[in-house]
């Protein structure tokens, strides 16, 4: 069998595997969480009287096993449930179905990793190449210093900073800094636009507005993610520059440039493909904070907001969709690896 | 009236109406002698004298959350209170600003056998969204909704009195308790109740109500959309309503600051000066009903000792407590639950003020010494809860009181904390009534005691108190009521809290309500765009 197709097939069969796992994980947990959905809804306002209630009209007064298989059995066939809420109401009508919520902030949170990749994966391909191609040189030096802040900022204190250079801008930076701070700041930043500093978007959101109104998060992402991909794609081109066949190629001639991006670099994808994978990744499943300070509907706030309030069903099919998300960008990372190595392509 | 005062009065009238621009009625101001600040002043005072139609009001809120629905059983937030009270819904009635029952969905309310029967004219000819006619089975169903056996309401709990609801014809409602109520048309205000359109005996619970605003849109957790609804009986203001969650508290500055939204709710206090100098901003600060208490389980040693109560009372530097968590926007508390606002509230003698020797004094007479008590707190029971906490460590101290505090998860508070560990931190929105917030927190046998405070004459004055319509008798006996909380009961009552938003100037509104945030949930009907 060919390779690639080989490791296709086992990787989605471990996947399945892990998926199963981590669905059991994430269900024993929820179940061990004191408190259910009646008293998070509830909050204060629950008496033993509207808990019972509650419970029994969403099933949850069956034992866990019973209710986990028969989750299962849905899932297996694409049917996530009904969310808790609404569930148990009196008419058809108020019954939410798993899949309508996920949906669309799964898209919203597919929308924003896109546009940050766009973004973000070019640069920091680009910027490796150069502070490889420059290395030692002021300009790696200055790279990989702003790039090196940048990833050691907490994402929240990045995000806070551009949000303020927004909305300073808009207001003349009177209302958002200290007396007198305003004059200094705004020479250096007044030829930004006026970005939104809230990202609410919703489901008629036109496709340029959405861009619009994503551009800030995006940008604090990028500013988060670069460094990392950066610096493995500088890393793996340096340390191929040792090889013979880079020697040979300088002997023959060509311009450092030629040499890096003809003969290093189709060497270096394995790696770059791999960090890359793993920032995509994060950028999925991993951007709550930043959907929080622009109030960004992605599904990590959603995760977020029904483990908070023991939504189950919903808690779970985000769990799976995260797994399953690592899983993919995983395999696909491994395939580049196979592709661009002859030796993994073509084994003996 | 001279000459200029005619004139001054007619100008008046013409900004009113949109006709005159600030620029000209100043300089007629500044003609007739008046200073600029005044001139200003009477200018925005006419300009906002008349509601407008118009406009999208966007307001930034604290609230919402990825599981809400329109079930007004689950009501219990910011965004809640405005669905129930102004915008899709129509309660049978409004709490008005000085906090008095007044009809809304019904014509009229009046009570007959000594408040134990109570009859409820509907207004004629109102309708749903739909066009459906609300009758007197809309608000039957809607009450046994809430009061059925399978009831996940936490509406319930206002209806606990009630005995029988009859519809008497298309328009009447009678409602039967098991005892007198004076106070009853007030629970009918409460944000659960908007009347539900019934059909086959089940409400509708999508939004669907007789209120001023038609729902145009819902994202669970995100935002919500309305429509001014033009056939309601008592129509919005604005043309469009969006109410945005925004959760983060610097992310709702922002986005006030930025303009998206014209109103944002609970900001963030250590910045609010930076709101104070925005342009066009007014600061919305309401002292209103919301408590916040430190319960302790009077039947659970120690707490069991009233002495140890009442020295703690005076151990706790409440002032202090206001100026630090609050920075200065509430009000110390006195032991008892009714805000200052509300009718028939005292503050009962001696004012508890900070007093360690008196603690001290207090505890060597009853023979105590070398307290170490244990206090719960975390951010859910109210913002800045583990800060008071070791303030109040720090007051205690010099009672030779050791407090520690026990920082407690956000999550779960409610279950695994409150009304189960001895001492804790507590928050209360407030009740409209005296009778309400008494009975609801303090009352034998009540869900929510959580103080487990079980005194004979307490609950002995209560229903008395109910089913008296004789205000002066029924001041006499709240009186009594709060002094004897005030005295003996476990519930420190640490602060009041006021409700601080920030507003654009643009919008004009009437005095506020303080049973709630939001203007009482009434800004989105009550408000308009100058």
């Amino acid at each position: 069998m060919h390779p690639v197709i080989r490791t296709v097939l086992q990787r989605l069969g471990l996947g399945l595997l892990t998926l199963f796992a981590v669905s059991v994980i994430i269900f024993s947990s929820l179940e061990l969480l004191p408190g259910g959905f009646a008293e998070a809804i509830l909050g204060q306002g629950a008496t033993p009287e509207t808990v019972a209630a509650f419970n029994k009209s969403l099933g949850l007064d069956r034992p866990p096993v019973t209710r986990y298989v028969e989750w299962l059995g849905g899932a297996v066939q694409g049917d996530f449930g009904k969310s808790f809420a609404g569930a148990g109401g009196w008419r058809e009508e108020n019954v939410r179905f798993v899949s309508d919520i996920i949906g669309p902030r799964f898209y919203n949170t597919f929308f924003l990793a896109a546009l940050t990749a766009l973004i973000a994966v070019p640069i920091a391909i680009a910027l490796g190449l150069f502070a490889a191609l420059y290395r030692n040189g002021w300009f790696d030096r200055i790279i990989n210093s702003v790039t090196l802040t940048t990833i050691a900022s907490p994402e929240f204190f990045v995000a806070y900073v551009l949000v303020l250079i927004a909305v300073g801008n808009k207001n003349g930076f009177a209302a958002v800094l200290p007396d007198g701070w305003g004059p200094m700041v705004k020479p250096f930043v007044s030829w930004i636009p006026d970005l939104p500093p809230l990202a609410t978007v919703s489901k008629g959101t036109p496709f340029w507005e959405h861009v619009w109104k994503a551009i800030l998060p995006a940008i604090t992402l990028t500013l988060v993610i670069v460094a990392h991909m950066m610096r493995m794609t500088r890393a793996s081109i340096i340390s191929l520059l040792a090889n013979p066949y880079i020697e040979m190629a300088k002997l023959k001639g060509l311009s450092p440039r030629q040499v890096i991006v003809r003969h290093a670099l189709p060497n270096a994808w394995a790696p770059i493909a791999t960090v890359i994978a793993f920032n995509l990744a994060y950028l999925v499943v991993g951007v709550v904070v930043v959907e929080v300070v622009f109030t960004y509907p992605g599904i990590g706030q959603l995760m977020v907001d029904s483990v908070g309030s023991r939504d189950m069903p919903v808690a779970q099919a985000c769990a799976l969709i995260f797994a399953a998300t690592y899983i993919l960008l995983n395999l696909v990372a491994d395939i580049i690896a196979i592709v661009t190595n002859p030796r993994l392509l073509h084994p003996k | 009236m001279t000459e200029f005062e005619y004139k001054l009065e007619l100008a008046k009238r013409a900004v009113t109406k949109g006709k005159l621009s600030r620029r000209d009625f100043t300089k007629f101001a500044l003609a007739g002698g008046l200073t600029l600040t005044s001139a200003n002043t009477l200018f925005i005072k006419a300009a906002r004298a008349e509601a407008k139609q118009g406009g999208h009001f966007r307001a930034g809120l604290g609230h919402g959350n990825t599981t809400d629905t329109f079930d007004p059983a689950t009501y219990a937030h910011g965004l809640n209170f405005g669905w129930g009270r102004s915008l899709v819904g129509a309660p049978l009635t409004r709490t008005d600003q000085k906090n008095n029952v007044v009809p809304y969905l019904a014509e009229s309310f009046e009570p007959s056998d000594g408040a134990k029967k109570w009859v409820f004219k509907i207004r004629k000819g109102v309708t749903f969204h739909n066009g459906k006619t609300v009758t007197s089975d809309d608000v039957v169903g809607t009450i046994n909704y809430h009061n059925g056996p399978d009831s996940k309401s936490a509406g319930k709990a206002y209806l606990g009195g009630v005995v029988s609801v009859k519809a008497d014809g298309p328009d009447t409602v009678v409602f039967e308790l098991k005892g007198a109520d004076a106070d009853f048309p007030y629970a009918f205000a409460q944000y659960q109740f908007p009347i539900l359109s019934i059909t086959d005996g089940k409400p509708d619970l999508t939004g669907l109500g007789a209120g001023p605003y038609v729902l145009d849109g819902f994202e669970p957790g995100v935002r919500a959309h309305f429509k001014r609804n033009p056939n309601a009986f008592a129509p919005g203001n604005f043309d469009e309503v969006t109410q945005l969650t925004i959760l983060d508290a610097a992310a709702r500055t922002n986005a006030y600051l930025a303009g998206e939204v014209d109103y944002i709710d609970k900001v963030d206090l250590k910045t609010i000066d930076m709101l104070k100098s925005a342009p066009d901003t007014a600061i919305y600060d309401v002292s209103g009903m919301q408590h916040y208490t430190a319960p302790m389980l009077t039947d659970t040693a120690p707490f069991d000792n009233p002495e140890l109560r009442k020295a703690l009372k005076w151990a706790i530097n409440r002032q202090e407590l206001v100026d630090k968590v609050l920075f200065g926007y509430g009000k110390p508390g006195n032991d008892s639950p009714l805000a200052p606002s509300l009718k028939f509230a005292t503050s009962p003698d001696p004012v508890h003020t900070y007093d360690p020797e008196k603690a001290k004094s207090i505890l060597a007479k009853a023979g105590l010494s070398g307290l170490k008590l244990d206090i719960s707190a975390a951010d859910a029971a109210f913002a800045g809860s583990v800060d008071a906490a070791l303030l109040m460590a720090e007051h205690a101290k010099a009672a030779g009181i050791e407090i520690n505090v026990v920082r407690e998860p956000n999550d779960g508070y409610w279950d695994n904390v409150w009304i189960k560990k001895p001492w804790c931190h507590c928050y209360w929105g407030g009740r409209p009534t005296a009778d309400t917030m008494l009975s609801v927190s303090l009352s034998e046998g009540a869900a929510w005691n959580d103080t487990h405070w079980k005194n004979a004459r307490f609950n002995e004055i209560l229903p008395i108190a109910r089913g008296e319509t004789d205000d002066a008798k029924r001041a006499a006996l709240y009186a009594e009521a709060q002094q004897l909380v005030h005295d003996d009961g476990g519930q420190m009552v640490l602060m009041f809290a006021n409700y601080v938003g920030a507003m654009s100037t643009k919008l004009g509104h009437g005095d506020f309500n303080s049973d709630n945030d939001f203007d009482g949930g009434y800004m989105y009907d009550r408000w308009w765009f100058v």
